[in-house]
This record gives structure tokens, sequence and C-alpha cells, in this order.
């Protein structure tokens, strides 16, 4: 993992090894005047967990936007295991892509969004399953069987029969991590997942995160303002400012003795 | 009313019966031209929104009688084929009627969270199943309630095919007007006629919104003559705590 922006910086962008999972090249997004990322070059490699920090406004969420294709680079490409995401090789030339081709490249990515946005007109265990039996063609037994092991891992298997909106904020954001996981993704995006939540009810979110990354090799993309979190499982964390990544590197090294004057002044407004 | 003999009676119920089917029918194709031209005035592709957009223009703006005698005397003559008057009033009352339903489907497709469709392609379902299995269902219970308007809207606007010569509830009442050589009793009649088929619809349509709300998981809310809904917790709660 290593970050590189347009003003040179001690993380050289590594020689391309085929290992990063996921690559931002020159990337920029504006909305309207404001340049929310400005010409930003990272990667990811399989496997990694990564938190993006920094104050809100400097892009953290957009990236994540980006990579589930729910905004469009103005410049720049995004590759995901190799493959461009948001455009496509015709005859040489990079295109903008197609549904089809998005839809391939995207399978590989899940999202947890911060204010959970399950389903309301289906029930637990139909929010669940419905897109490993519509999208991905599983039988509906083994959806609800793996749905059933998701809502263990979870720990709501007594909820499946209820609608979302019978349930907790703390409940419906793990239900929304199960079914993020129902996909098989090879990369989860966290956008602030437990920003949303009433403080008694992070833990336990938080809880079921941490074992998800310390038990198996899915790639994280994490926003978060939990530092505490951070800490304990990311590989590397990237501070942002004003859509550049000021500074990179291990947890330790970022919380306890941050290079960049801006990143400590970050640090000490939220620990 | 002592004056109406079993026979007017009968022209009545026979014209009751046809409303009743000019209203089913009508609303059977206005609902879907509804949905065809309200989905697909929120397609991506300009040209889609347009010619959807025309359509609901066209015809919102013209009138359905008129549209009625043009569906009845103007098609024959430029493509040679004539309908029934029944068929043409079905005709006219459903794409007149349609249009103004495709503004209650695009509002209502428009009132569900933009995050659901973003957990929709998060989940990487297509933008046919985004809109089938998320946006149409969480968009359906709005559309109820203003669609009862309409459907009562159409009811009574069936009266305008007795200009055709079909045989409703109005054009029943004229017949019966001219035997009996009095307005009063028939009028009278009609008019208890039409509020009971409204209300008959209308607490059907009750019923599919309760159905409508216990599917996303809320408790309907009371309103209405005889209506069974329960208050909803929430508004329970805030008729408590609220002031």
């Amino acid at each position: 993992m290593s970050a590189e922006n347009t003003t040179p910086n001690d993380h050289a962008n590594p020689a391309v090894d085929g290992s990063e999972l996921i690559r931002f090249d020159k990337v920029t997004k504006r909305f309207g005047d404001n340049v929310v990322l400005d010409n930003l070059c990272f990667d990811v490699a399989s496997g990694k967990h990564v938190t993006l920090i920094g104050p809100s406004g400097s892009g953290k969420t957009t990236i994540l936007r980006l990579l589930m294709t729910l905004v469009k680079p103005d410049e720049g490409t995004i590759k995901v295991a190799g493959d461009y995401l948001t455009h496509e090789e015709k005859g040489g030339r990079l295109v903008p892509a197609g549904e089809r081709h998005v839809r391939e490249v995207r399978k590989s990515i899940g999202m947890v969004f911060q204010q959970f946005n399950l389903f309301p007109n289906m029930k637990v265990l139909r929010n669940i399953t419905e897109a490993p039996v519509h999208v991905l063609g599983m039988g509906k037994d083994e959806a609800e069987e793996r749905a059933r092991e998701l809502l263990e891992l979870v720990g709501l298997t007594d909820q499946m029969d209820k609608h979302p909106s019978q349930l907790s904020g703390g409940q419906q954001q793990r239900v929304a991590i199960a079914r993020a996981l129902a996909m098989r993704p090879q990369v989860l995006l966290l956008d602030e997942v437990t920003s949303a939540l009433d403080p008694e009810l992070v833990a336990g979110v938080l809880d079921v995160l941490r074992d998800i990354a310390h038990t198996t090799d899915i790639t994280m993309l994490c926003v978060t303002h939990e530092m505490g979190f951070a800490r304990d499982i990311s590989d590397d964390v990237l501070m942002f400012d004003e859509g550049r990544v000021i500074e990179s590197g291990a947890p330790e090294k970022i919380f306890s003795e941050p290079e960049h004057d801006r990143t400590r002044e970050f640090l000490s407004a939220v620990l | 009313m002592t004056d109406l003999t079993t026979g007017l009676w009968g022209l009545l119920f026979q014209g009751v019966w046809v409303t009743v089917q000019l209203t089913v029918l009508g609303a059977a194709l206005g609902a879907f031209v509804a949905f065809v031209v309200g989905v697909a005035r929120t397609n991506r592709l300009w040209i889609v929104r347009f010619l959807s957009g025309l359509y609901m223009e066209i015809f919102r703006g013209t009138s359905a009688l008129v549209l009625m005698f043009w569906v009845f005397f103007v098609l024959p003559v430029a493509f040679g084929w004539q309908l029934v008057p029944m068929w043409a009033a079905v005709l006219s009352l459903g794409l007149t009627y349609g249009a103004y339903g495709s503004e209650i489907v695009r509002g209502a497709l428009a009132s569900v969270p933009p995050a659901q469709r973003e957990a929709g392609i998060a989940l990487n379902l297509t933008p046919w199943q985004r809109l089938r299995k998320i946006v149409l269902p969480q968009a359906w219970p709005g559309m109820i309630p203003p669609a009862n308007n309409l459907l009562i809207e159409l009811l009574k606007g069936t009266a305008l095919v007795s200009v055709l010569g079909v045989g409703d509830i109005a054009f029943g009442a004229s017949l019966v007007r001219n035997a009996l050589g009095d307005s009063a009793p028939v009028y009278t009649i009609i008019l208890v006629m039409y509020f009971v088929i409204a209300f008959v619809l209308t607490r059907g349509m009750r019923a599919l919104e309760r159905q409508a709300k216990a599917n996303l998981g809320q408790a309907p809310e009371r309103s209405g003559l005889f209506g069974k809904g329960r208050r909803s917790a929430t508004s329970a709660a805030a008729s408590i705590g609220g002031k």
C-alpha cells in the first residue's frame, strides 16, 4: 500500500507487482467548482485493511463512492483486480464503461452505508438473500442457509423474520454487514458505519467488524471517526486533506508520531 | 319514486353494470399506461423521457370527451376501422386517466430515497431489478391514496360515455326521466348509486393501502369512515408526547 500525490512524498508509488487489488490513477473528482479529489493516486494490496481519516469534506467518502460506482471520476482511472472499473478498452482506446462491464467488475465490491439502507419492503432474511439469488443465481435454499450463517456471525439469528423498521440502528447495521458479505465481496467498503448509531450501539457493530477483519481475507476500505477501531484493524492509515493524501503509514506511526502538522491538528481534535 | 316500474329500475341497474365495467376496464388500461409512462419518465435516455413527457402533456391537456368523439368519429374516417362505443369509451378514458396517473407514479418513484437505489447498486442488481424489487414496492403505498382519487374521478368520468349512446347509469337515468317526465326522483337515485360505488372503491383501496404498508413494516394510520386501521405506535407516541 502506498500513496502518492502531485507533490512527491516519502511513499513513492511502487512498481506494479500485481498484488494491488485497487489502484487509483490520477483520479480527479469535482462537484461544481469544488475539487473533492485532486489527481489522487493510491493502491491497496489484496487482503489489507486501510482506514481513511481526515476532516469532513476531505474526499474520503467520495473515494468509497467512486469505487462503488455511485459517482464517476472526472479524470483518471480506477482499477480493481487489474480491470478498469469505470472504463473499458475498445480498439486500444479507453472509453467509459458500459453497464455490463461495470457490473462485471463491481461484483467483487461490497459496501456498508452510514444509514444502513436496508430495504424496508423485505424482511431481514430476504434483505440478505435477494441479491445472491437474483444476481449470483444462487438457489433459494442455499442463499437462506448462508444468510442464517451470516446472521449468526452478526448475532441476529432471532431477528430474521422481522422488518428492518422493527430493529434498532445497531441491529440494522449488523444486518447490512451480513447483506454485503452475502455477495462474497473481495473488497468491503465501510462508510462511517457507526456515525448514525446511538453511542451504546457502536461497540456491537465494531465487534462484528473486528471479527470479520481478523478472520477473513477480505480487503477493507474504511472511513471512520472511531480512531480506536482504526488502530485495531488497520494495516495502513491514510490521512486526507483537501482531496489529497498528505500522510500515510502504519496506524502506530500515524496515531503516535504523525509527521504532518495537519495530521497532528486533526488527531488532537478527534482523539 | 313510487312511479318507477320494475322495468325502469332494470334500466338503471343495467346502467350500474355498464358503469362498473367501464370503470374497471378504464382503470386497468389507465393503470397500465400510468406505470409505463410514469416509469419511462425516470429513464436515463432523454428521448424516452421526452416521448413519455409528450404523451402525458397531450393526453392530460385534451379533454376525455373530445378524445372519445375523436376515437369514435375520426378514427373510422382516418383509418377505416370502427370501434364499438364501449371500447372507444374505455380507450379514451384509459389513455386520459393513464396520463394523470403517470404523474402519480413518477412522483411516488421520486419519493423513494436515492440511498435505496445506491444500496441496490452496491448489491450489483440490474437497473430493472432495482426498479422492480426495491423502488416500485416502496413507491407503491404512496401511490394508492392519489390513485383512489383518480379512480373516483374516472368513475364519474364514465358518465361522458352516454353521449356515445353507451348505456351507463347516466344514460339509463335520462331514459327513465323521459319515461317519467320527472327529474327529481331518478337523479336522486343515481346520485346515491354513484356514491355507493365510489364508497365501495374507496374501501377496497384502503384495504390495498393497509396491505401495502404492512409489507413495509408500517402500521396504517386510522382514517376515513369506519376505518379499521390501528393508530401506529409512532403517532400514538406523538400524541402522548406531543404538544
